[in-house]
């Protein structure tokens, strides 16, 4: 019986590490945006408040129809309740990846999550 | 043994065709029979392979594979062409997605990776071994399925999302696929027979 690591050849090894260093180093050029670091909120399709996706924060923005309420958390924020009759941006629930967007739009109220870098969503298309 | 004695049988010159009609024979060689066997022990790993279920649609261990760089180091590249393109054929029929989108990413991931096993098999032996060469190919495996997905199934960027989660697969299953091959070539020794 051959021991396994005895079938390693050095520049096995070597392959090994330049693979595992080309995955490494593709996650951050493919999940383009990176980690998401920032909430925009915007009223009236103005923005309203950018906030860093740090601290645990509770903004209320109000429309046309009331208040829409949004929670910011670590790595994450949503709108937690909104007077929209459909409620489709709550019904989204948390937006944690760069791009993501939670329009309340009766409200005109929306909530968007961004990082380091633009990314494009068919939306913007 | 048997097999080989009425095969041989059949070999012989056959008599002559009754209506006068000329009989065009096929001659079945060692090399033939080699690579039906294989192509059968690969076809066999791609229906293991498609029964282990998988988290992810495109993440699969490859198997197959083994077969391929076994053959490419025991009997060269042009056997594991045959080996592999069979491979994908009869895997494709049996599995039933024979020219469906899925049979083309096989292809192209085939296709492509025999390509570099082709040029990687002339590096030195000394330092690289079936694991590197394992490697190599599942990379470029997963690079041409990629590459096609984008050109012609999902014509969007967004199907290279998950090419870190594609590389990181490809880079552990080829791994371990090296080794096995490894560990087969090093165990085994070289025969001639065709039921290796």
């Amino acid at each position: 019986m051959t021991p396994w690591l005895a079938l390693i050849r050095p520049g096995d090894w070597l392959l090994m590490l330049v693979g595992a260093a080309l995955v490494g180093a593709s996650i951050p050029v493919f999940w383009q945006g990176g980690l998401a670091d920032r909430a925009i909120i915007r009223q009236e399709g103005k923005v309203f408040a950018e906030v860093d996706l740090k601290a645990r924060k509770q903004f209320a923005v109000s429309g046309p129809l009331g208040t829409t309420l949004i929670a910011v958390e670590p790595g994450r924020a949503r709108v937690v309740s909104d007077p929209s009759p459909r409620q489709y941006c709550v019904k989204q629930g948390w937006l944690m990846r760069p791009g993501e967007i939670a329009i309340c739009a009766p409200n005109r109220v929306s909530v968007q999550i961004a990082g380091r870098t633009k990314v494009y969503d068919s939306i913007s298309y | 043994m048997t097999r080989s004695a009425i095969e041989h049988g059949t070999e012989g010159p056959l008599p002559p065709a009754r209506d006068g009609r000329r009989v065009t024979q096929l001659t079945v060689t060692e090399e033939d029979r080699r690579v039906a066997w294989l192509a059968t022990a690969a076809v066999g790993l791609s229906l293991v392979d498609a029964a282990i279920p998988s988290p992810l649609p495109g993440v699969k261990p490859g198997l197959a594979n083994i077969v391929t760089l076994v053959v490419l180091a025991r009997y060269g590249w042009a056997t594991a062409v045959w080996v592999s393109g069979l491979r994908v054929l009869a895997g494709s029929l049996l599995l039933g997605y024979f020219l469906a989108p899925g049979f083309f990413l096989s292809l192209t991931g085939t296709t492509l990776s025999l390509l570099t096993l082709g040029l990687a098999r002339h590096l030195p032996s000394r330092w690289f071994g079936p694991v590197s060469l394992s490697i190599l190919a599942a990379f470029a495996h997963i690079g041409g399925q990629l590459l096609l997905a984008r050109a012609w199934l999902i014509p969007h960027d967004g199907v290279f999302l998950l090419t870190p989660v594609f590389a990181g697969a490809a880079l552990v299953f080829g791994t371990i696929n090296g080794l096995i091959a490894a560990k087969l070539l090093a165990e085994t020794p070289p025969s001639d027979s065709a039921d290796v």
